[in-house]
């Protein structure tokens, strides 16, 4: 454990010229925002030496802007400090509940959203409900930043498109249209302190008439990585979004759902519960968009 | 082996350490500046044993590294009695028997301070909900929770 070594960079061109030559020199580095995975992960099964960068002290990680068009949230802010920001619970209610499942007060006063995205774990509770709300992360590059949708970001278990000479700044997402909501939905066996069996998240728009005109809906922990379900959403849009819509989405999201067994739930009830979470998700979603 | 130096403010108090990267706060409370009355359970975050306050947010201070305290002010445990007497907090969970072995006490009374500072009226189960992050294998937490209600009846009447 001696040869751990230690970066807070201050500048995002610091942040990459660190990287960089960490890369250079052949040696791992590794982005520490709250740690609350990294730290437990060094302390477990991930001993290797490295350097830890943090970049809790950029300017651009720490940033929330709500801009008439678009909401950028910067990728270290604790989640326990998001969910004080009542503007931004009011444009993505589904988005901040997601943030505040995970962990008990002590990890939500650490972890952040871009860290449980670039943990890139199958079961990331903000993963689903970033890609219902259109999020697009901002990757620092040395090259300028580049820009990836969510359900583009994570490529396997564990697993991302980041280079290891680049990191997250934040997600970016475009401002909700008038009469929408988001929502999302997670199984545990108990009701704190767990990782989803399942995770669904829905967010539609409706037209002044009361007809879905916009729909996105993504599922958690049933397949390797969170996965948007356009054919969810196409049995919303153009529909009042009532029960027997939602029950076509559901069935489209166990349809989509490619779960594995473990000791959390099995194949077939993964495949069920992630359905009905939809479905719920999808009339909480609703009742917010027209409320 | 390479230390770091760090200054940070404990408590109200300035205080320098020379630290290694893969220590952690809590290391760095209790084996640098001799402060035991933070505890270690897990280590892993689970048991909020370690609790302490990091610039005025909750944290486990078994996830936080030493390194990370630079320019930051912790309150530790030995920052919650008044000068001359308990703070209402540590006197109920005294009153109301909230502790058996003690080792998960002083993360439960730097959790339920920091709820009540918060939120002076909180209904049981945003007590239990906001400290779900402390696991308890002795009281089975009722004793707590009585111990916490009363606390923010009584600092209610004495404001």
């Amino acid at each position: 454990m001696s040869s751990y070594t230690f970066a807070a960079p201050s500048s995002v061109d610091e942040a990459l010229s660190v990287l960089a030559n960490s890369s250079r020199r052949g040696e791992r580095a590794q982005i520490l925002a709250g740690g609350t995975d990294v730290i437990v992960q060094m302390r477990s099964f991930d001993n290797e030496p490295r350097l830890l960068v943090d970049i809790k002290q950029l300017a651009e990680t720490n940033e929330v802007s709500i801009g008439e068009d678009e909401i950028f949230i910067g990728s270290a802010i604790a989640s326990g400090v998001l969910n004080e920001n009542d503007e931004l619970k009011r444009l993505f209610p589904g988005l901040l509940e997601s943030a505040d499942l995970i962990g008990s007060t002590q990890i939500q006063g650490r972890a952040s959203i871009g860290g449980n995205l670039c943990n890139s774990s199958p079961a990331g509770d903000t993963i689903p409900a970033l890609i219902v709300n259109s999020a697009v992360c901002v990757i620092a590059n040395s090259d300028g930043n580049r820009e990836v949708p969510v359900e583009d970001f994570v490529t396997g278990v564990g697993q991302n498109c980041m280079s290891s000479e680049e990191f997250l700044i934040g997600m970016k997402m475009p401002r909700p249209p008038a009469r929408t909501g988001d929502a999302y939905l997670r199984f545990i066996p108990r009701t704190e302190m767990d990782i989803a069996v399942a995770g669904a998240g829905v967010s539609v728009s409706f037209d002044d008439g009361g007809t879905c005109t916009r729909a996105r809906v993504s599922i958690g922990a049933v397949a390797p990585t969170a996965l948007l379900v356009p054919e969810a959403a196409d049995a919303l849009i153009g529909t009042q979004v009532d029960d027997s819509d939602l029950r076509a989405a559901e069935a489209a999201c166990s349809a989509a759902a490619s779960p594995i067994t473990d000791k959390r739930g099995t194949v077939e009830y993964r495949r069920k519960v992630v359905g009905v979470l939809c479905r719920r998700a999808g009339t909480i979603a609703r009742d917010r968009a027209l409320g | 082996m390479k230390k770091i130096h760090v200054s940070t403010t404990v408590n109200g108090q300035q205080e320098e350490a020379l630290c290694e990267v893969h220590q952690s706060l809590l290391d760095l409370l209790r084996d640098e500046l001799g402060l035991t009355g933070t505890k270690e359970g897990c280590g892993t975050g689970d048991c909020g044993a370690c609790t302490v306050l990091l610039d005025g947010r909750l944290v486990c201070s078994c996830l936080v590294l030493g390194v990370e305290a630079e320019g930051k002010e912790v309150t530790t445990i030995e920052g919650i009695a008044e000068p001359d007497s308990l703070h209402v907090v540590q006197q109920k969970f005294l009153e109301h028997a909230a502790l058996q072995c003690g080792i998960c006490t002083p993360g439960f009374i730097v959790a339920a301070k920091a709820l009540l500072d918060k939120n002076p009226d909180p209904d049981e189960t945003t007590i239990r909900y906001w400290l779900a992050g402390n696991l308890c294998r002795c009281t089975g937490y009722d004793k707590i929770v009585r111990a916490v209600q009363d606390a923010a009846q009584e600092l209610a009447q004495s404001s």
